[in-house]
């Protein structure tokens, strides 16, 4: 917003001009509140992170920095903060970094390489989570957008449905919640040999996704323009060959976003996981969740597997994160 | 939900010369392969009466011969109606994947919303008329979670007024904007049962958990979170808004960003400031992307249910309990399947009715200005 280049017949209104009083108060108002949104938004990340790593002592009294400060009774800092025979400020609320949490999931330094029964039973949910929320998300793509292209460029009619109709047909199952459909799939999955699996699982998955990722592709095909296909078309390449050559590589970006978007929803998935696995084909979420109901709670170790659960998304969310606000903007704004 | 608007279409004209034996082709994959899955689905439907045993151990090969007879349908599309075939080849997969896993299952929960049906019972189904609904109308707790819905979705007016104020946040002119952003969306990608442990079961610890710790601090003697019905009603409110806060933040962000600059260059030109530009200019602007975004929000609340499983399981005595959760546990609990399906079917049913007029309501708002 710099006017300079327009000198003085486009100026700055003077409130904007003036770095008075009540901008700063203004500026730290935002900043402040900005900041303490982040700390609501990232605090809990960091307790869990942090208590993976925590023993029990420090759990009870609420420690949260990772420093080892000297003990108090060696003075150690306590000179420093100007504080005498009371323990020091860092000491109260500090802790000694220890792998407690790790170690009993077998995810330890020193544990990494020994057998590790917990390991293993964590390793074959993480495979589990993977295999499932990557084979879903990409069927629900490749549907999805195959469906969303074809809604976007053709007229279809079929029996009464003309392509709203279909839209509508499509986008419609975002409103069915998922209990509807869980204990009537619970049954035929039974019928079907397909409880416990993760293929069953995958399927459901990609169903729950579809309609999401069918509303951002319909979005972002909507806003390429038709004449790119036509030429295509005159060139005497087929539909699909016009889509695979032109379209795709321009909708790629929108495609990632979907994917991404479903990977978040698929990789977290409890419900459909709790009720339709029980030994095999168990993700991720439902031993989190197993965890919290057996004899107390450890913290440490619940924290590790926790943490595990979710260093994933929060390094996708990092990393992409323009994806991920492109999936969630699309059909916002017309 | 807008619906598409069905304007630019592509018109190309393609000469096709299919014969009629390609044709014929075509119909007999269809028919054949139609045929050979009733035959299966007969075959199987008669062992299950006990007419006749076909070695049949379950119901795969019936859906098997449904796959064959998708497959078959899909490419006699292309033999049949050439290029428009292939037109059609887009739309049929993904409509043949939705309508075997919602419209057969929803067919199928209608019969089963009518029987009374334990799963560990070897009676197997027993067709018992209307008395679901009859026990369903006199189930409290049924109501009662119906009612926590109510409470839960009305949370969304705070969530909405929160997610609108950090858009302007990040849509005003700060620095770190790249890493506000990142640290608002975190709490969507965390799955909720570890959002359950993280916040729920441990930051909410009654006596060591950081929040008690705080609570206490600021002068609230015996911090309980889950104590009392209101206040755990009010938990599982606030700790579902935290996850879902940043999904409507950034539907209304990137309108916000879509409000052309001359617009708000003008309005300031004309003095408008702060407040009354936010409610003359920029609210109304909002109005349908706000909207989209509430009924996103709402849909998804409507699904609630992995939280309240995992932290309170619905109590202090129903209190926290939402439809989806009540059923889960009615499951697990007794595994009446036919009774947790009338439940769901009953919430279905109110949910469309309750959907529909929302998007009657909504749609004068909603439909583009001139």
């Amino acid at each position: 917003m710099t006017q300079t280049v327009s000198g003085a017949i486009f100026r700055d209104a003077e409130v904007d001009r003036r770095h008075t009083p009540a901008w700063y108060a203004n500026r730290a108002l935002i900043y402040g509140a900005l900041i303490l949104w982040a700390v609501i938004c990232l605090f809990p990340i960091y307790w869990t992170i942090s208590t993976s790593f925590k023993m029990a002592p420090d759990v009870m009294q609420g420690r949260l920095l990772p420093i080892s400060a000297p003990p108090v009774e060696e003075g150690g800092m306590s000179w420093l903060l100007g504080t005498k025979a009371e323990p020091t400020v860092i000491g109260q609320t500090s802790f000694a970094p220890a792998w407690l949490g790790w170690r009993s999931l077998g995810l330890s330094p020193d544990t990494i390489g020994e057998e590790s029964t917990v390991r293993d039973e964590f390793l074959k949910r993480f495979v589990n989570s993977t295999i499932i929320a990557l084979t879903a998300s990409t069927l629900a793509v490749l549907l999805g957008s195959l469906a969303a292209y074809g809604l976007s460029r053709f007229q279809y009619r079929w029996a009464w449905m003309k392509n709203d109709d279909i839209s509508f047909f499509f986008l419609s199952q975002l409103i069915l919640p998922p209990v509807v459909l869980a204990l009537p799939i619970l049954v035929l999955y039974k019928e079907l040999g397909l409880l416990d699996t993760r293929i069953g699982l995958i399927l459901l998955y990609t169903l729950s996704v579809l309609p999401i990722v069918i509303w951002i592709m319909r979005d972002q095909f909507a806003g390429i323009p038709t004449e790119l296909e036509e030429a295509a078309m005159v060139d005497g390449l087929g539909a699909w060959g016009a889509f695979f050559t032109i379209i795709l590589p321009i909708a790629l970006p929108g495609m990632v976003a979907a994917f991404i978007l479903s990977l978040v929803l698929t990789w977290n998935e409890y419900f459909f996981a709790a009720l339709l696995t029980s030994t095999y084909a168990n993700t991720l979420p439902v031993m989190v969740a197993s965890q919290t109901g057996s004899q107390g709670i450890s913290w440490w170790s619940m924290a590790a597997l926790s943490t595990a659960a979710i260093l994933p998304l929060i390094v996708i969310a990092v990393l992409l994160e323009r994806f991920i606000i492109k999936g969630m903007a699309a059909g916002a704004v017309k | 939900m807008s619906v598409m608007s069905g304007s630019e279409h592509l018109h190309v004209v393609t000469s096709d010369d299919i014969t009629p034996g390609r044709k014929r082709a075509g119909r007999l994959m269809i028919w054949g392969t139609a045929g050979l899955m009733a035959l299966v689905a007969a075959a199987q439907l008669a062992q299950s009466l006990g007419w006749q045993d076909f070695g049949f151990t379950s119901w795969r090969p019936t859906l098997y011969a449904f796959c064959l007879w998708a497959t078959a349908l899909c490419w006699a599309q292309v033999l049949i109606r050439g290029e428009h075939g292939k037109r059609a080849l887009f739309v049929l997969p993904a409509a043949l994947f939705v309508i075997a896993l919602t419209v057969f299952p929803l067919l199928f929960g209608l019969i089963i919303a009518f029987s009374s049906w334990n799963l560990s019972n070897p009676d197997g189904r027993q067709f018992n008329g209307v008395a679901n609904l009859v026990q369903m109308a006199n189930d409290p707790f049924y109501w009662n979670a119906m009612g926590n819905m109510v409470w839960y979705t009305a949370a969304i007016v705070v969530e909405y007024i929160i997610a609108f104020g950090l858009a302007l946040l990040l849509n005003s002119q700060i620095r770190a904007r790249k890493f506000f952003r990142v640290a608002f969306l975190l709490p969507l990608m965390l799955s909720p049962v570890a959002v359950s442990w993280m916040v729920g079961k441990s930051m909410l610890e009654a006596r060591f958990g950081p929040i008690a710790r705080l609570a206490r601090a600021l002068g609230w003697d015996d911090p309980s979170f889950f104590g009392s019905p209101e206040m755990a009603k009010l938990t599982i409110m606030v700790m579902d808004a935290w996850t879902f806060i940043p999904f409507m933040m950034i539907m209304l962000l990137a309108g916000l960003q879509a409000i052309p600059k001359e617009l708000t260059e003008a309005a300031r030109v004309d003095g408008a400031t702060g407040w009354r530009s936010f409610w003359e200019m920029t609210f109304p602007l909002m109005l349908p992307v706000s909207i989209t975004a509430v009924m996103i929000r709402i849909i998804f609340k409507l699904k609630l249910a992995d939280i309240v499983i995992n932290v309170t399981s619905g109590g202090p005595g129903g209190a926290t309990d939402t439809v989806t959760s009540f059923i889960f546990r009615e499951y697990r609990e007794r595994s009446n399947v036919g009774y947790g399906t009338m439940l769901a079917m009953v919430y279905l049913v109110m949910i469309v009715i309750v959907m529909t007029l929302l998007m009657k309501l909504s749609a004068r708002h909603t439909r583009p200005r001139n």
